[in-house]
């Protein structure tokens, strides 16, 4: 088998062609507003509690794990700018992006791909809608934009559940706390996180989004729609983090 | 007397068709292939406005994908297809749109959409077409297509409370809604009783008295072929096998003909 034969490239090929669609669609009007805005409120709001109580979590188990050998070496006072480096630099963006993956991906898939097999998505074509502008252009820049956003909160909820697991083994006040937060933090910290924030959105999205629209089998297709968009989106994410990694430490931000 | 089942009907002199140039919708050779599989070969046909065709063939004909061709959900490989005086394949995308919302395009599956209510799924291409100026008159639209279809009650059920001959007339309400020039039915009544497939028959001809649509009608089902159809093809081979009244068809001698209305 040839290289050109090798179906990993071919589907790389279609997504790449995929994402260049989007682009050409999502520049040029009619602009879905009403639909965008439907998307934000379905990804990012109803995330909400999921990101929230995950970021919690992560937040205070890092911290109560943490704090046995920082005491051995008596670097308790350290934990508050490690959790905050650990958590903003690294699994605050990824932890969310993959719960994000397994909770918007899956559903964008199996929504998207239903609606195919059902041939919701030709009525829509029929019926003088662009149904590339209208289901795929909004919810990949929805994706896009919240991610950002979701992994923001979950940063804030696990550095406030540090605080208090360290108060579970001590008292620190939150000035203290926030203060040792603050000046263990850089620019070079935060900036990068945020900025790959928007790529795994991005890809997220567009992976549910590509997965779903071209579902076949009925509803077998829309299964492994659904599977295949978290699969990959989890992969994907790794993948463009390692990326950010490189380009940040090329860029001397580490 | 009967049409020649062996000749390809000239599109321009099709049997009962009238001056071609009235023509709603003009099918010329149409071709269309999937790998090997040529589903259709050379296929012509004219509908006439206010006129009820019904293409009949087997399973596996190619009756859905004529359809979507005509409709622009597929692209013929060969062949010309007009609709209301459009070349459909040389339209660009928005002209393509524009012409769409002067048709109806009823699924076999119904595709409605599941996520909204009926009400939803009827201001759907009401809103998109901005056919409508008000809530007020949105809800005339809408209420006027549920009554047409003897569903006036059903505006805040979901898809998935409604029973299959219930959503295939919301699915024609649908279609009627935006007063489509010209209805493509795909399968009207494949999957319903004898009973609510008589009613959709009934109903795809009160829709066509009400407001003189034309309409292709996409079948194998006989009673929708006797009840709906002005005019009869068969699709066979890829072609327009056989053309004509019900009543001529069912004289035809040719055994591939006659095997329908045995």
């Amino acid at each position: 088998m040839s290289l050109s034969d090798s179906p990993i490239l071919a589907e790389t090929g279609a997504m790449t062609r995929f994402a260049g669609r989007f682009l050409r669609e999502g520049l040029r009007p009619r602009y879905e507003l009403p639909e965008f805005l439907r998307q934000c409120y379905v990804i990012g709001y109803q995330s909400l509690p999921l990101v929230g109580i995950t970021g919690f979590i992560m937040g205070l188990v890092l911290t109560l794990q943490s704090h046995p050998t920082m005491a051995q070496f008596g670097a308790e006072s350290w934990i508050p700018t490690m959790v905050s480096l650990t958590i903003i630099r690294e699994m605050g963006p990824i932890i969310t992006a993959l719960i994000f993956a397994g909770k918007i991906g899956s559903s964008i898939g199996a929504e998207l791909g239903s609606m195919r097999v059902t041939e919701q998505i030709d009525a829509m074509e029929v019926s003088g809608t662009n149904p590339f502008k209208y289901l795929v252009v909004t919810r990949v820049l929805a994706t896009t934009l919240m991610l950002p956003l979701l992994t923001i909160l979950a940063d804030a909820l696990a550095l406030y559940a540090s605080y208090l697991g360290i108060n579970t083994k001590g008292v620190t006040t939150l000035a203290l706390f926030t203060n040792n937060v603050l000046s263990g933090l850089t620019f070079g910290d935060v900036l990068p996180a945020v900025l790959k924030t928007f790529f795994f959105g991005f890809a997220i999205g567009l992976i549910g989004c590509y997965k779903g629209y071209h579902a076949n089998k009925g509803t077998e297709g829309v299964g492994q729609a659904a599977n295949t968009a978290v699969v990959v989106s989890s992969l994907v994410i790794f993948l463009l983090d390692l990326l950010a990694v490189q380009i940040t430490g090329l860029l001397g931000l580490i | 007397m009967l049409p020649d089942s062996r000749t390809q009907p000239d599109a321009d002199a099709a049997p009962g068709s009238g001056p071609a140039a009235e023509a709603v919708v003009r099918l010329e050779h149409v071709a269309k292939s999937f790998g090997n599989n040529h589903v259709l070969r050379d296929f012509s046909l004219l509908v006439q406005p206010g006129q009820n065709v019904v293409v009949l063939g087997k399973s596996g004909s190619g009756k859905s994908v004529l359809v979507k061709c005509i409709i622009g959900l597929l692209r013929p490989d060969a062949g010309r297809i007009t609709v209301l005086g459009h070349d459909v394949a040389s339209l660009p995308h928005d002209a393509l749109d524009q012409l769409r919302a002067r048709l109806g395009f009823l699924f076999q599956s119904n595709a409605l959409y599941d996520s909204m209510t009926v009400r939803e799924n009827l201001l759907f291409p009401l809103r998109r077409q901005w056919m409508a100026h008000g809530r007020s008159e949105e809800e005339t639209l809408v209420q006027q297509a549920l009554d047409d279809v003897g569903l006036g009650d059903t505006a805040d059920k979901m898809p998935a409370e409604l029973s299959g001959g219930m959503r295939k007339r919301i699915a024609l309400a649908r279609t009627l809604i935006l007063r489509p020039e010209i209805i493509l039915y795909d399968e009207p009544t494949t999957g319903l009783d004898p009973v609510t497939g008589r009613e959709i028959d009934h109903l795809i001809r009160d829709v066509q008295q009400k407001y003189n649509t034309a309409a292709l009608i996409i079948s194998h089902d006989m009673d929708c072929v006797r009840l709906t159809a002005d005019r009869v093809a068969l699709l066979a081979e890829g072609r327009c096998y056989a053309e004509g009244t019900y009543e001529q068809l069912q004289q035809h001698p040719d055994p591939r003909v006659n095997e329908f209305f045995i």
